[in-house]
């Protein structure tokens, strides 16, 4: 599988203190990566990077197969809500190269709402984005991403503040688009509902702590490392379920890595 | 019905007619990026800034709208450039560049007194001291800025809604926001002698906010807006001649009713049930 993105050493820094340091990654064409970390680890940032926001000051990055197209979807948490525009008007805003006329061709109608369908949101075409439910929000930038033809698509915290359901028709969502070949870059804070079902996981924290399968990373000795604060990892269903101490939660060490105990402490 | 129509006699204020309303439909299209861009102060602090530009054009003896149009726009990219660094943001930008552009022009008007009375239009707007070259020029900024809105429609409406977005998909932002500045300064510096610098600040925002107020739709809140600000002006400056008042107030002040009348119409219509709303 070829390489779309390669991180080679790269270092960003805002001010004086680098947000990353030394950061290898490769994003294969059609890989699915989530990134996991504490807050302030420069998850965020090596998004940016990838999109040339940010430049490292250090390092390169590397697109071995050519220039890429990059699909963005947003924290939901960044978007001004109130902004005048429709589910049809947000998504056809991807459609920037294809002609300067303001009004869209009845082909880039067609085509959002070819979209807007698979989607499931065929029938808000016409609503404020403000109207529209938490998961119906997070799909309509998905589906602004899609409208691009991205070779890779960048999702920044996708579940954030949203309920188990929404996270749910998500993450279903994401492994769909990465079954039809499309490259998925993510960032979460959720380990459990999101991190640990997807294929390829890189712990960061300013630096590449561990990459690897849910399988290989989750585990109570990269966690520490990754986020500094002990986790208990447990088995269930042949998936990793991260349990973090809390008040009244105590972490016994020979209880670590455990094979599917009844479910106790809170889920990270 | 006779006095109704003897203003409409006058060459003079049929040019301030126009102009006002040109005026007016120009400002309600940029106010549109400039409310939904959160950046309503940019009005107030760029006209002030602008008439730095202007003194300083009148005491060197360049044209007026070369001089305060570069000035502006210098004004413009510095503000953009200050509001990137993290730590300042826009309205501090917006403050610190233009209050010093403004004092700069009051320190050379208190040097060079034989200007005052040039700057008395600018602050306060002349509309019935208009020239015909006055009257071409915002035609020509108004011509300018629909030619800008129409052809970058698409990258003015992203780098508007989600700059990062737009920029990771390919919209050369920087580029897009260094054109809405110049041409936000050439509207600022066209309609100053019409409306004045202490009111076009509110003739940017006020049909942007009505026309904000009775749609959910981009493209309908750009009609609205350049339809509210062009009435307003037409209105306002028909209403001028018999209220015997300056016609930059009547201006602002029939914006300020739209805007009394949108509010409490959106306010009403929100208070009613739907079902009332259905059928009324």
């Amino acid at each position: 599988m070829g390489e779309l993105i390669r991180f080679e050493r790269v270092t960003c820094r805002y001010g004086a203190e680098p947000v990353l340091s030394e950061v290898d990654l490769s994003v294969p064409a059609g890989g699915f990566l989530g990134v996991v970390g504490p807050s302030g680890s420069g998850k965020t940032t090596l998004l940016r990077a990838v999109t040339g926001a940010i430049r490292p000051v250090a390092g390169r990055i590397v697109r071995p197969s050519g220039p890429v197209t990059i699909g963005y979807v947003p924290q939901v948490e960044t978007v001004n809500w109130f902004f005048p525009v429709t589910v049809r008007q947000a998504v056809l805003m991807a459609r920037i190269d294809s002609r300067r006329l303001p009004w869209a061709s009845r082909a880039e109608i067609r085509e959002a709402c070819g979209v807007l369908e698979r989607l499931g949101l065929g029938s808000l075409a016409g609503r404020h984005i403000r109207e529209l439910s938490g998961g119906q929000q997070q799909r309509v930038f998905v589906a602004r991403a899609l409208l691009g033809r991205p070779q890779l698509l960048l999702l920044d915290e996708p579940t954030s503040g949203v309920d188990v359901r929404t996270r749910h028709e998500v993450i279903h969502l994401l492994h769909e688009l990465h079954h039809e070949g499309l490259a998925i870059l993510l960032t979460t804070h959720d380990l459990n509902g999101i991190a640990a079902h997807l294929p390829q996981l890189v712990c960061l924290n300013r630096e590449v702590v561990a990459t690897g399968s849910p399988r290989e990373v989750l585990t109570p000795e990269v966690l520490e490392r990754t986020y500094g604060a002990p986790m208990e990892v447990l088995t269930h269903g042949g998936m990793p379920v991260v349990v973090e101490a809390g008040p009244g939660v105590r972490l016994s060490p020979e209880r670590r890595h455990h094979e599917h105990p009844e479910g106790h402490g809170r889920p990270a | 019905m006779d006095a109704l129509l003897e203003p409409f006699g006058l060459g003079l204020f049929r040019h301030g007619l126009a102009v006002a309303a040109l005026a007016g439909a120009l400002c309600g299209l940029l106010g549109v990026y400039v409310v939904l861009r959160g950046m309503s102060y940019i009005g107030h602090g760029m006209s002030h800034a602008i008439f730095g530009g202007a003194v300083v054009s009148y005491v060197t003896k360049v044209n007026f709208y070369a001089g305060a149009g570069a000035w502006g726009f210098l004004s413009a990219l510095m503000i953009n450039r200050v509001a990137r660094r993290r730590t300042i943001g826009a309205d501090a930008a917006i403050g610190v560049v233009t209050t010093a552009s403004f004092a700069a022009g009051l320190a050379l008007i208190s040097r060079f007194r034989s200007y005052t009375r040039n700057f008395e239009a600018a602050l306060f707007g002349n509309v019935l001291g208009v020239t015909p070259a006055d009257v071409a020029v915002v035609a020509a900024v108004a011509g300018f800025a629909a030619a800008v809105v129409f052809f970058f429609y698409r990258p003015l409406l992203f780098t508007t809604f989600d700059p990062e977005v737009a920029e990771a998909s390919g919209v050369p932002t920087a580029r897009i926001d260094a054109l809405f500045s110049l041409t936000l300064a050439a509207a600022i510096v066209a309609t100053m002698n019409v409306l004045g610098v202490t009111l076009v600040a509110a003739a940017l925002v006020v049909p942007a906010v009505v026309a904000r107020m009775l749609t959910d739709s981009f493209s309908r809140m750009l009609g609205l807006s350049v339809l509210i600000g062009g009435l307003s002006g037409f209105v306002g400056m028909y209403l001028s001649w018999f209220l015997n008042i300056s016609s930059g107030a009547s201006i602002v002040l029939v914006e300020a009713a739209l805007f009394v009348a949108a509010y409490l119409v959106t306010g009403a219509r929100r208070r009613l049930p739907s079902r009332a709303i259905d059928l009324g």
